[in-house]
């Protein structure tokens, strides 16, 4: 079999070898991989690889070759590198432990084993939040005991950025919601001529539902993320060791000021949710269903009831300390370097809006339960 | 009655079971002494000091620092640890990070432990930088300020993970000095993990060496006796042979 490449190079078998001769650099290595593998198929007991006419080798092709040569062995077909110009005793020399074997396929795995595997590995992930709540708990209750233990002059920055910084987002999201809520309600009602209900559906569903949703979900993507990212970058560049050896444990410390800022803040951000969402149906209420902001507020005040708002706030605690615990938690644990903190704030993210809308169902199934 | 502050006894680290680093290792440090760990790059170096500041407990044996093993609870550490790369606060400037634990330990009014801060980075060389942000230094600066940070609740042992290695040969030097100069005035006790031949011949008193083949401790005394050392890897290292690739 004779193979002639257009190009600088030529590659060829010839009597027990293969030739391989010009300038073989990596701008060529796709076909120079095919052209070994073709001519590398079907082996005599042995095919050397001659580099006598080989006037220049990079590295890649150098490695190339050495893979074909490892792949020959393996099949039982004896390969030496042969007429070695002298220019290029160092690049075979470097790549001399080509020797090595192949390494065995690994193994596919069956179903049921990868099933276990999972559920192992989420066994693990649970086993470890439950202990990082136990320790968290713990340090609640040591701060109880003696306040002067937490720490709080993070606190007010802490606020600042989960709360104040967070206010203009809150704002413009839940507006949109209440419009969008009114806009789909006001067709249906138009038709009943029940314009005013559109008061009652959007101050109802806003406050026990959807201010607390959204800001749960704007707090998860801010401060849930961030919490993981800083926890996350500081257990790589070994912080948190350094913390350690001081004496100071990272649960109090780090943790339970970002927990206290949070609880803090969510009920805030959801009253103020409450506000523009309702102001939100309001404008639509006015402008597409000839409603005057009179009636449209005497209704509102008619239909919502104080457990509206504060289940709705309850709520919200709820959510802000299930974002802490998880955002700090998968920050605490990043393994690794940077792509560590990046995996560790996306399944932040992913965990806390999986948990909110868990936790939302639980309690609007329980707090209708209990007639509230 | 013995000096020893700390004392190792047939310790075995590493990550697992089947993942062992060292094993069987016994030695003691005595107070006042610079003590180094050397050896080759994944001999468990870092892992034995890590260990033996009670941040990764080993898979066997027993440490005893000042006859108690050492365990990081809340409550005001025995010794002070300066990490490889520093691990500064990047979010606190160096007057704050060597201030922190002070504020934790202390009762001191804030213009008093300011004060000491100051003091502890005049000390490594760096007044100037109080208010620098730690992302702002070089690799030496670093290291100096993790050091300040290490000696500000004045512990009599230091912990020092590489404080000379990647850095010019004159800042490299210029920490071993200062390391030396804190050591004997400040009479600390210092454990020095390194693999710089220019640390091991100037600044330490006794080491041992580290060796990965073997998992274990293939050489302890002074510099001088471990360059007169008849095993071919402690010779390999000396003589800065490398290792047939």
């Amino acid at each position: 079999m004779h193979l002639l490449h257009a190009m600088a190079w030529q590659i060829s078998r010839v009597d027990g070898r293969l030739e391989v001769a010009g300038e073989l650099a990596i701008t060529d290595a796709a076909s120079i991989w095919r052209t070994l593998n073709e001519l590398a198929r079907d082996p005599p007991p042995a095919l050397d690889l001659d580099l006598s006419r080989t006037a220049v080798l990079d590295g890649a092709i150098m490695a190339l070759l050495v893979d074909v040569r490892r792949r020959l062995a393996a099949s039982g077909t004896r390969c030496e590198f042969v007429g070695v110009p002298a220019r290029m005793q160092t690049l075979v020399q470097l790549h001399r432990d080509e020797r090595a074997p192949i390494e065995p396929a690994p193994r596919r795995r069956g179903a049921i084993a990868i099933l276990w595997s999972h559920l192992a590995g989420f066994g693990r992930r649970t086993y470890q939040l439950v202990s990082f709540t136990g320790a968290m708990t713990e340090a609640l209750g040591q701060v109880a005991r003696r306040p002067s233990r937490a720490n709080w002059r993070a606190l007010r920055p802490l606020i600042e950025r989960a709360g104040a910084d967070g206010v203009p987002i809150v704002v413009v999201l839940n507006l949109l919601v209440g419009a969008v809520m009114a806009f789909q309600s006001a067709q249906q009602l138009k038709l009943y001529g029940a314009n005013i209900y559109v008061a009652d559906i959007v101050g109802i569903s806003v406050t026990r539902e959807l201010a607390p949703l959204m800001t749960a979900i704007i707090m998860s993507g801010r401060s849930g993320a961030a919490f993981a990212a800083e926890l996350g970058t500081m257990q790589v560049s070994e912080e948190i060791d350094a913390l350690r050896t001081m004496g100071l444990a990272p649960v109090p410390y780090l943790v339970l000021p970002r927990l206290f800022a949070l609880v803090a803040v969510a009920p805030v951000l959801t009253l103020l949710g409450d506000i523009v969402g309702i102001a939100g149906g309001l404008y639509v209420g006015v402008h597409q269903l000839d409603l005057s902001a009179e009636s449209y507020l005497n209704e509102l005040r008619s239909v919502l009831v104080f457990s509206d708002v504060w289940t709705g706030l309850l709520k919200s605690v709820a959510f802000a300390i299930t974002i802490a615990v998880i955002g700090c938690h998968q920050g605490l644990a990043v393994t690794g370097a940077a792509a560590g903190v990046g995996r560790s704030t996306t399944a932040t993210v992913v965990f806390c809006l999986f948990s909110i809308v868990v936790l939302d169902t639980v309690f609007t199934v329980l707090f209708r339960t209990v007639g509230l | 009655m013995t000096s020893a502050i700390i004392d190792v006894r047939d310790l075995a680290i590493g990550w697992t079971r089947d993942e062992v680093l060292v094993e069987h290792a016994s030695f003691t440090i005595e107070r006042g002494e610079i003590f180094g760990i050397l050896g080759r790059s994944a001999s468990g170096k870092s892992t034995l000091l890590r260990a033996l500041v009670g941040l990764d407990p080993p898979l066997a044996g027993e440490i005893s620092i000042t006859g108690s093993p050492p365990r990081l609870r809340d409550e005001r550490p025995k010794f002070g640890v300066m990490f490889q790369h520093g691990a500064l606060f990047g979010s606190m400037t160096l007057g704050q990070n060597i201030a922190l634990p002070l504020e934790r330990w202390s009762d001191l009014p804030a213009a008093a432990i300011r004060a000491i801060a100051r003091a502890k980075l005049r000390l490594v060389g760096l007044g100037a930088s109080e208010d620098e942000s730690p992302a702002k230094l070089s690799g030496g600066m670093r290291k100096r300020a993790a050091i300040a940070r290490a000696l500000a609740l004045e512990p009599p042992l230091l912990f020092l993970d590489e404080p000379s290695s990647g850095l010019d040969p004159i800042t490299s030097a210029e920490i071993d000095r200062l390391i030396a100069m804190l050591a004997r005035g400040l009479g600390l006790t210092v454990v020095l993990v390194t693999h710089e031949l220019s640390s091991i011949d100037t600044i330490i008193d006794r080491c041992i060496m580290l060796d990965r083949e073997t998992r274990s401790i293939i050489a302890a005394g002074t510099p001088r006796e471990l360059r007169r050392s008849h095993h071919v890897r402690v010779r390999d290292f000396f003589d800065r042979v490398p290792e047939a690739v």
